[in-house]
């Protein structure tokens, strides 16, 4: 079939999302529990301990794929959002709203786990760290996105300017994360640092990588779920919503 | 002078005649500015030798929060009167209008900012070349401020709580201008170079000049609608 035989909106319409979202939402679940449930048994278990940290970099496991998740769900929020501002899209426009308390959360584990870490191997739960000051800036950038949402009254209104605050802190990220790294270098120089040992065990890639796509399949899961929702909440009224919502 | 150029020196005009009449507006914030960085040295002692460590970071960190005092009135006063709908219909792009607006915002808020924190930071006892640094990092950093935050400014119009939400949404967007106009100044009493510093504040500035007002007169009109 050619490709521009593809109807390439029919899943924007709600009333067809909708149903796809609810058969997808199982299969990430299940994935997020099983790649997880791998990942940790091998994180655990079959990793070696390492020579310099001890156990203690066993969360490592959980803190790398929460920091991932929290920069590229930011990045996925922000295309989402700017979608819906370009073309007027409502779906997409939900659908960032539906990633930033996914975000917000991946941002505080990493930071939560961050302390964690901290606190064994540098001896102290919170350093002025260049990564871990630019990550507490985008949870705050990921707040205030909810935040301002969370104000506005019409819906449509919220997606719009919520979808601009999203594209400046977009805008604003990679500066951001440069200032605060020449900040740092300027300030303590390189008294600690978090690049690991580059002779990285196989296992334990492994259990990371494994860790990393369970984190991902819990944020596709999760993400749908919410947006499945929000489409409900806001579409309650159409007749298509009442169908859907006496079925289930 | 071609019409748009009038409209925006119009604009500018009026915005500082207000100002200048609601002298009391103005002046709060010039305040508040001076009583932040007083309360500092209460806060953690009189050491000379800390305080002279701190007074970059404290006097820009004030600066920061006295602008955001008079940026949640950027907008919120036209958009009540119904000048905000007048200057959306306007025959001239928003966006120069937001500019002027922007610009009238820096003169008497950033630029009052800077004629006084040399005098602040005389008080925490920085040596004389610092203080010519700190003003220039003011004077380059402050118009950031004002472009940054009238973005801001521009979401929250007519928004529920929007002195708060303001500062939530503008404070960690402008910190990479925090990092860097304090860091000129304690380059300079370190005895290193600031012009790494102050490049790199005025290419924010250039950036910020171009997208900001765009931003801006896009989030008025989505508030509008």
């Amino acid at each position: 079939m050619p490709l521009t035989d593809i109807n390439w909106f029919y899943y924007a319409a709600p009333q067809r999302f909708v149903p796809l979202a609810g058969r997808l939402v199982p299969w990430f679940g299940a994935a997020a529990v099983l790649l997880g449930l791998a990942g940790l048994w091998v994180g655990f278990f079959v990793a070696p301990t390492d020579a310099t940290q001890g156990e203690a970099y066993r969360i490592i496991f959980v803190h790398v794929p929460a920091a991932w998740m929290s920069m590229i769900v930011y990045l996925a929020m922000a295309f989402w959002a700017g979608i819906g501002l370009a073309f007027n899209a409502r779906l997409a426009s939900m659908m960032a709203l539906a990633l930033a308390p996914t975000g917000a959360l991946m941002t505080f584990l990493a930071l939560w786990t961050g302390a964690l870490w901290g606190k064994p191997t540098w001896g102290t739960w919170w350093v002025w760290d260049a990564r871990l000051t630019s990550e507490l800036l985008l949870l705050f950038l990921y707040i205030g996105y909810l935040s301002l949402h969370a104000a506005i009254d019409d819906p449509r209104r919220a997606d719009r300017a919520a979808a601009l605050l999203a594209l400046v802190g977009a805008v604003n990220v990679p500066i951001i994360y440069f200032s605060v790294q020449w900040w740092n270098t300027l300030h303590q120089g390189a008294s600690v640092s978090l690049t690991r040992s580059p002779s990285m065990a196989t296992t334990m890639l492994t259990g990371m990588l494994l860790m990393a796509l369970a984190f991902w399949a819990y944020c596709v899961a999760v993400a749908l779920a919410r947006l499945r929702i929000i489409v409900l909440e806001r579409e309650r009224d159409t007749a298509w919503a009442r169908r859907a919502l006496e079925a289930a | 002078m071609s019409g748009v150029a009038a409209a925006m020196l119009a604009l500018l005009q009026r915005d500082l005649r207000l100002a200048l009449r609601r002298r009391a507006d103005t002046l709060a914030a010039l305040f508040f500015f001076v009583i932040v960085v007083s309360l500092f040295p209460l806060g953690v002692g009189p050491e000379r030798e800390l305080l002279r460590t701190m007074a970059p970071g404290v006097v820009w960190v004030a600066a920061l929060l006295a602008s955001m005092l008079s940026l949640g009135r950027l907008f919120a006063d036209d958009h009540q009167d119904g000048t905000l709908e007048q200057m959306l219909l306007a025959p001239c792009p928003l966006p120069l209008l937001v500019l002027a607006k922007m610009a009238a915002h820096w003169l008497v808020s950033g630029l009052l900012l800077t004629l006084v924190a040399p005098l602040l930071a005389l008080q925490f006892g920085l040596p004389a070349e610092s203080l010519g640094v700190l003003a220039a990092s003011l004077l380059l950093g402050t118009p950031l401020l004002s472009l940054i935050g009238g973005v801001g400014a521009a979401l929250t119009v007519g928004v529920r709580g929007a002195g708060v939400l303001l500062s939530l949404l503008v404070l960690p967007l402008v910190a990479p201008v925090l990092i860097f106009g304090a860091g000129a100044v304690e380059a300079a009493a370190a005895g290193l170079g600031v012009a790494g510093h102050f490049s790199l504040l005025g290419a924010m500035l250039a950036l910020a000049l171009f997208l900001a007002p765009l931003a801006a007169a896009a989030a008025l009109r989505i508030a509008a609608e």
